[in-house]
């Protein structure tokens, strides 16, 4: 340890020129979490802040969306796809100095998956029978049924490995056992985090990393060009993108992410019940419109709810083809030829607020007059998304694989398709590569079919960041902003 | 012609988009609710005197119908002030002293003590963002401005000979205030009424800006401005249209009123020339 300090101390001081050398890094984003808790909210900034900076999970998320070790060094299938055992790392410690060991692997999945369990992807945990510790550096996970995504559903940010002796005060004192340590959290303004000396992995280049929440986009604009942050994580004006990438002192990286960007269309609510209405809807939509008014041509059009840069994805986007005679002729057949008045509630991201006035003209076009509302999120989770009143919302899927949702009849859009449940089931049964991909693709293909909502473009994540700022992920396959790697060149 | 250039000056701008507005019910260059991303953020040409916004639309045709909206929100909101605000006026004044002016004044206290537009805000949160509750909120802030200056100049009236003849002549104090108090201060409201009307038209576009004046596709001077605001360095003549028309409108209502005033009070004017 000394001797670490002592040649970092002589590398700097041959550097020479070097009076101050860049140890701390400001990355802007826009919402604050709600609270520091990974494994009870659904919030995507709770991860952004924390995925696997201070907590990590069995296995975590590379740059690419692979699913490397973690906190699990290795692991060993058992020949019928059920029982896991995991061999931890050793001398692995929480910031707070207790050992992480096989109990608290135990009691973070228990917890995760139990009765009373606040967690927001508890359907993760659903297949696990049993967690038991075979001896303090080994864990066997017992499934009830064979499931093909287990150590990916090990790598989310809501299966993270926390602590009986912290647990007490994890909203707002995160302990967990990642390169960064939680420091400060100054409520409105910023969260701090500092590097953790006695990490077991290789420890972070930064001494510090200050998260700064900033919502509102001209203020974006402006504190990256006083160069007051250093990143800003998807940057939510793609139309001053062109101006940073002129900017000497700037780089902008667009990446692909795991949203899909959906018209969700309340599958309970008349007349969207009607196929043919859903269908109608979809044809009236021009995605090429909404992606060059909306994102100034940030986007891949998608005609189904999965991201275009998986290798089982399959382009649908023809069966809902921009038609608004045929969208008309479908009106008509289902008894609307003169059209209908329903609501359209949108949340602040400007691909929901921009997006939200083309589609509301596109609609118009064909008969269909919205009410536009403006909604704060609280507001839109409040009204849209556990009160489920509304007829059509714009809003982003940032979850990675999430076309489980269409299975759950209660989630906000009211989908109910027995054979579609039927084929989530079997497929998280499913360990065999070749007959996931053709389930997934069938999956992709029901959903497309039935329109069950209005399938927009995968969502771009700009990310600009200051010249000299290396191993920023350029794309988001999960919500995190993990700068275990991160360094600045000089 | 000097003694009325406020006047006139004022008369004609704010004129010119009063017109505007009122012409707009009939006629607009291009249809609004269409939107032409392919023609977006197109600098002023013959075709678009004032260029394109983000969506391709025609930005004069989006003051046009956006002056109706400001206009249509000032004015109301003005009404309900003036409405409620000069009947209080006038009942304090006649009632000097009473619970009943005691009530109206402390109410007035009470509505001044709170920042108007943050309340404006509050109540916009509260019941929905909507036109309508932008019209209330403005409106119930307008209304303790007419009712203590209706208050406070018809106190002065009372103690005038006229008002003392009237009521030797046996006139109770309801009619007393409508037949001889009330048309005394019609001027007073007027000038009054023009400065609150351009108070109303920025705290509208205010309302606006933050998102909680007419929602979309209604177009508002506010609203353009705050979706301009990320592209002024792009195309500045998004932000330019609509905030010159509210520097404009609110100038021209400044101006008329400091106009009017110089009319229906010459002491003033030679007091100052």
């Amino acid at each position: 340890m000394k001797l670490k300090t002592l040649t970092s101390a002589i590398a700097l001081t041959l550097a020479g020129g070097v009076a101050q050398a860049e140890t701390g890094l400001i990355v802007g984003i826009q919402l604050e979490p709600p609270h520091l808790d990974p494994t009870s909210a659904a919030a995507g900034a709770i991860d952004q802040v924390l995925y696997s900076n201070v907590f990590e999970g069995l296995t975590r998320f590379g740059p690419d969306g692979s699913v490397n070790p973690g906190l699990a060094e290795s692991w060993e299938i058992s020949e019928d796809g059920l029982t896991y055992t995991f061999k931890l790392r050793d001398g692995v410690t929480f910031h707070d100095g207790t050992a992480m060991d096989a109990s608290d692997v135990v009691f973070s999945l228990d917890r995760a998956r139990a009765e009373d369990s606040a967690n927001a992807q508890k359907a993760l945990f659903g297949g696990i029978e049993s967690v038991e510790a075979v001896d303090p550096n080994t864990v066997r996970v017992t499934l009830s049924a064979a499931n093909g995504s287990f150590l990916f559903n090990m790598a989310w940010g809501d299966a993270v490995i926390v602590a009986t002796e912290s647990i007490e005060n994890i909203k707002t004192d995160p302990v967990g056992t990642g390169a960064f340590k939680f420091s400060n959290w100054v409520q409105g303004d910023q969260i701090e985090l500092v590097r953790n000396e006695d990490y077991w992995g290789t420890p972070a280049s930064l001494e510090t990393a200050t998260f700064k929440f900033i919502s509102d986009p001209t203020a974006a604009f402006a504190a990256m060009m006083a160069e007051d942050v250093d990143v800003f994580y998807s940057y939510p004006a793609p139309e001053n993108l062109p101006q940073f990438e002129a900017d000497s002192r700037f780089e902008v990286l667009v990446g692909s992410s795991e949203g899909e960007t959906i018209l969700s269309t309340n599958n309970l609510m008349e007349p969207f019940t009607d196929v043919r209405v859903r269908k109608a809807v979809a044809h009236a939509i021009d995605r090429q419109a909404i992606i060059d008014g909306a994102m100034f041509g940030l986007g891949t059009p998608i005609g189904t709810h999965f991201a275009p840069h998986n290798p089982d994805y399959v382009d649908l986007t023809a069966n809902s083809q921009y038609d608004p005679d045929l969208a008309r002729s479908l009106l008509a057949e289902a008894g609307y030829a003169d059209g209908f008045t329903t609501t359209l509630k949108l949340p602040p991201p400007s691909y929901a607020r921009r997006g939200g006035e083309i589609i509301a003209s596109q609609l118009r076009a064909v008969g269909i007059q919205t009410e536009i509302s403006n909604l704060e999120w609280a507001q839109w989770l409040e009204q849209v998304f556990r009160g489920k009143d509304f007829g059509l919302t714009i809003v982003s899927h940032t979850e990675p694989f999430d076309i489980g949702i269409y299975a759950r009849p209660d989630y906000y859009f009211q989908y109910d398709n027995p054979d579609f449940q039927t084929l989530i089931e079997d497929l998280t049964a499913e360990t065999d590569p070749a007959t996931r991909s053709e389930m997934i693709a069938t999956a992709q293909t029901i959903i497309s079919n039935d329109y069950v909502n209005g399938y927009l473009f995968q969502l771009a994540v700009p990310t600009v960041v200051k010249a000299g700022v290396e191993g920023i992920w350029p794309d988001a396959p999960t919500q995190a902003i993990d700068l275990t790697a991160v360094s600045w060149s000089k | 012609m000097s003694t009325y250039r406020n006047l006139v000056f004022g008369g004609l701008l704010s004129g010119v988009f009063i017109c505007a507005a009122l012409i707009s019910f009939l006629w607009v260059p291009y249809d609004i609710e269409a939107l032409n991303i392919a023609e977006r953020m197109r600098t002023p040409t013959a075709a678009h005197p004032l260029g394109t916004d983000h969506f391709g639309r025609d930005i004069l045709s989006m003051v046009m119908i956006g002056a109706r909206t400001s206009i249509a929100v000032a004015l109301v909101a003005v009404g309900i002030g003036m409405g409620l605000g000069v009947p209080l006026g006038l009942a304090a004044a006649a009632n000097k002293g009473s619970i009943l002016d005691e009530l109206i004044g402390r109410g007035n206290d009470l509505v001044f003590a709170f920042p108007s537009l943050l309340i404006a805000i509050l109540i916009t949160a509260t019941f929905g963002p909507s036109a309508v509750n932008a019209i209330i909120a403005i409106g119930i802030f307008n209304i303790p401005v007419f009712a203590r200056l209706t208050r406070g100049s018809a106190l002065s009236l009372w103690k005038r000979e006229f008002i003392m003849a009237a009521r030797v002549s046996g006139k109770n104090s309801l009619r007393i205030s409508v037949e001889h108090i009330l048309p005394n201060l019609a001027n007073l409201l007027i000038v009054q009424g023009t400065i609150q009307f351009s108070l109303a038209i920025l705290a509208e576009a205010a309302l606006s800006y933050v998102g909680l004046g007419a929602q979309p596709p209604t177009p508002s001077w506010g609203r353009m401005l705050a979706d301009s605001q990320t592209m002024i360095s792009l195309a500045p003549h998004l932000a330019l249209a609509p905030g010159l028309a509210i520097v404009f409108t609110v100038l021209g209502l400044n101006l008329l009123g400091d106009g009017l005033r110089d009319i229906f009070d010459p002491r003033l004017r030679r007091g100052r020339s």
